[in-house]
């Protein structure tokens, strides 16, 4: 019983952690179909959201919010993961709708842009960055408007961007002469958050040993659930966007602003990548390549789940987290230490973290030959796969 | 010309493409006031090309499609949506998934400011179509066709338009409840002035129009008031 109840506990944990990863995902491609690759990026922002948040309360004015430093960096990085969402929507996503493909790779590449961009930030670089983007962005307001009739317009675009470019980057050599602007924020090192004291520590119900920064995850998804559930049942742009999922053209017939719908779908669905960051955080430390290990179960779970179907993605994440638990620990030899000898043989072979992913994605990709729309299929006579 | 006589709707040699091949030729059409309009025609002559292009689903090549005096062109179908044109397609596209409800309130989004704004499904809707009532609740996708129908044209009625475009209300439903759509459409534009255009080829729901257009390869050959419909005309564009 005691074994039972940790197993669940454990499996519960880790199953809770991919239920926040996977929640955006279960929304950008579940609902919209966009593969995002650089969903797992986007954890990343969250993460070291949360690490900027952490290092300015510790010292400084703002000293005494220090405790509840975690509470702030939620909603900031709801808020930045949600931003660089929307700016990836509006200049690479948006232009490549019905193109999974094409998706699929420019969405990579964004990844490792981000990675490296975390790896390589200073002050010189962020200032040059950003007066690249001013100049490529402003600068054509100030030229003579009919020049943008012109056949030669893109031509001039990409001038602009190119000279734009080459600004920014001599800005940012100039700049890196300069020891203390030319360091790099974060480096390629893994950060540590460590938690405020009230969330380190662990209860003990019954004889179960509870780590509290675990519960706290467990929270943590049981009210981000609640509030994306609330969000799509119940408001209006809920029901903006599930008719725009089902039916993008004869929603716009009816007055829905379609383009509006997508960009702020992917927002939510980002921002919630950023808070699964923040709660990665409590799990150890974190570094630029965050991204990969999550964004493959992510995917896992929403495609098991049915795609577009919440309550599958929960179980879909509950049931791998439990099952990795149980094969990972190799707690099934406990529980029957008497198994023959093969067998044995067998689960301690698999008896390891990264082993037991290995058999609980065979399990799975065995499930889907006999379930290829997941646990939660659409049902109806409307349905279309 | 008076305003009062000025078409709600007004089409002026519109041409429309599929990728290269052709589909509307100089196009001339227009929809008066309260007046009930009716498109005929063969299956592939154009009629639900021009729907579309009217909702703005389909650009136009050359050509206008004015909407009350104001060249549509430029705007995307939920402006258009907005501006008081509703759209009743062909195969009906209810939102599967969603409940009857939900589906009536989408169509208060065509009103201004849409849903933010209102959240009440004016109880008229149930007069006109007393079934949709006790199926509030239902998934959408679960309702018979003649049943979704229903709902698609009290969607579209709910957001108060000034023209409505019916494409084959009856196209494939049991004959009594054609009849049932049939008298409702009757009714909304005897008692709200609403336009319609109706795109049909129930022989019987193209007689209670006032006005029609006959189309063929693409363009318009033929129109009149519907009491002066021959039994040539008919025989030429109705597939009955």
């Amino acid at each position: 019983m005691n074994l039972f109840l940790d197993t669940l506990f454990n499996g519960l944990a880790i199953g809770s952690v991919l239920v926040l990863a996977a929640l955006g995902l279960a929304v950008v491609f579940g609902l919209m179909g966009v593969i995002n690759m650089a969903h797992g990026e986007l954890m990343m922002l969250g993460a070291y959201t949360t690490f900027v948040v952490q290092n300015l309360l510790k010292t400084g004015p703002l000293e005494g919010l220090f405790p509840i430093y975690i509470l702030i960096s939620i909603p900031l990085a709801f808020l930045v993961s949600g931003l660089a969402g929307l700016l990836l929507e509006a200049t690479v996503i948006r232009r490549l709708y019905g193109r999974p493909l094409e998706t699929l790779l420019a969405t990579w590449g964004v990844s490792l842009i981000l990675q490296q961009f975390v790896r390589s930030v200073s002050t010189a670089f962020a200032l040059g960055l950003l007066l690249s983007v001013a100049l490529g962005l402003f600068v054509h307001r100030f030229l003579p408007s009919h020049w943008w009739q012109q056949r030669w317009a893109p031509l001039l675009n990409f001038v602009n961007w190119l000279l734009a470019s080459a600004i920014g980057i001599g800005l940012a050599a100039s700049l890196g002469s300069v020891r203390v602007l030319d360091q790099a924020w974060f480096s390629a090192r893994n950060i540590d958050v460590t938690a405020p004291q009230w969330l380190r520590g662990s209860i003990d119900i019954g004889s179960v040993n509870m780590p509290v920064a675990r519960l706290f995850i467990i929270g943590l998804t049981i009210i981000a659930l609640v509030s994306v559930n609330w969000f799509l049942q119940k408001s209006v742009w809920g029901i903006r966007i599930r008719a725009v999922t089902q039916n993008r053209s004869m929603s716009n017939c009816l007055g829905i602003p379609t383009e509006t719908v997508d960009a702020l779908t992917f927002l939510v669905g980002s921002g919630l990548a950023g808070v699964a960051g923040v709660a990665v955080t409590l799990l150890g430390s974190v570094g630029p390549n965050l991204g990969g290990n999550y964004i493959v179960d992510c995917f896992m779970v929403v495609v098991l789940g049915g795609v577009g179907k919440l309550l599958g993605t929960v179980l879909a994440a509950l049931g791998i987290g439990v099952l990795s638990y149980v094969l990972g620990s190799g707690s099934l030899l406990l529980v029957w230490p008497t198994m023959p000898a093969a067998l044995n043989e067998l689960i301690t072979f698999f008896a390891t973290t990264s082993m037991a992913k290995v058999l609980v994605f065979a399990l799975i990709v065995v499930f889907l030959q006999f379930r290829p729309a997941g646990l939660f299929p659409p049902r109806g006579r409307m349905v279309e796969v | 010309m008076t305003t009062s006589s000025m078409p709600v709707l007004d089409i002026h040699a519109l041409n429309v493409y599929y990728g290269e091949s052709h589909i509307l030729r100089n196009v001339d059409l227009s929809v008066q006031p309260g007046q009930m309009v009716c498109l005929i025609g063969r299956n592939g002559v154009g009629k639900t090309t021009l729907l579309k292009t009217i909702i703005g689903l389909l650009q136009q090549r050359s050509g206008s499609v004015r909407f009350e005096a104001k060249e549509l062109e430029d705007l995307a179908p939920h402006q258009r949506a907005r501006s008081g044109i509703a759209y009743v397609p062909q195969g009906r596209e209810i939102i599967p998934q969603l409940s009857v409800k939900e589906n009536l309130l989408l169509g208060l989004e065509a009103l201004p400011g849409g849903l933010r704004r209102h959240r009440h499904i004016d109880p008229q809707v149930f007069e006109l179509f007393p079934v949709l009532e006790g199926f509030l609740q239902r998934r959408g996708g679960d309702l018979s066709g003649g049943q979704q129908q229903q709902l698609a044209i009290a969607r579209a009625l709910l957001g108060k338009p000034k023209l409505l475009l019916l494409d084959e209300p009856t196209e494939g439903i049991q004959p009594s409840v054609v009849l049932d759509i049939e008298r409702a459409v009757k009714r909304i534009v005897a008692t709200t002035g609403i336009s319609v255009l109706l795109v049909e080829q129930h022989l019987h729901f193209v007689r209670q129009a006032d006005w029609y257009y006959a189309m063929q390869k693409g363009g318009m050959v033929a129109s009149g008031p519907t009491a002066e419909l021959s039994k040539d005309v008919v025989d030429r564009f109705l597939s009955v």
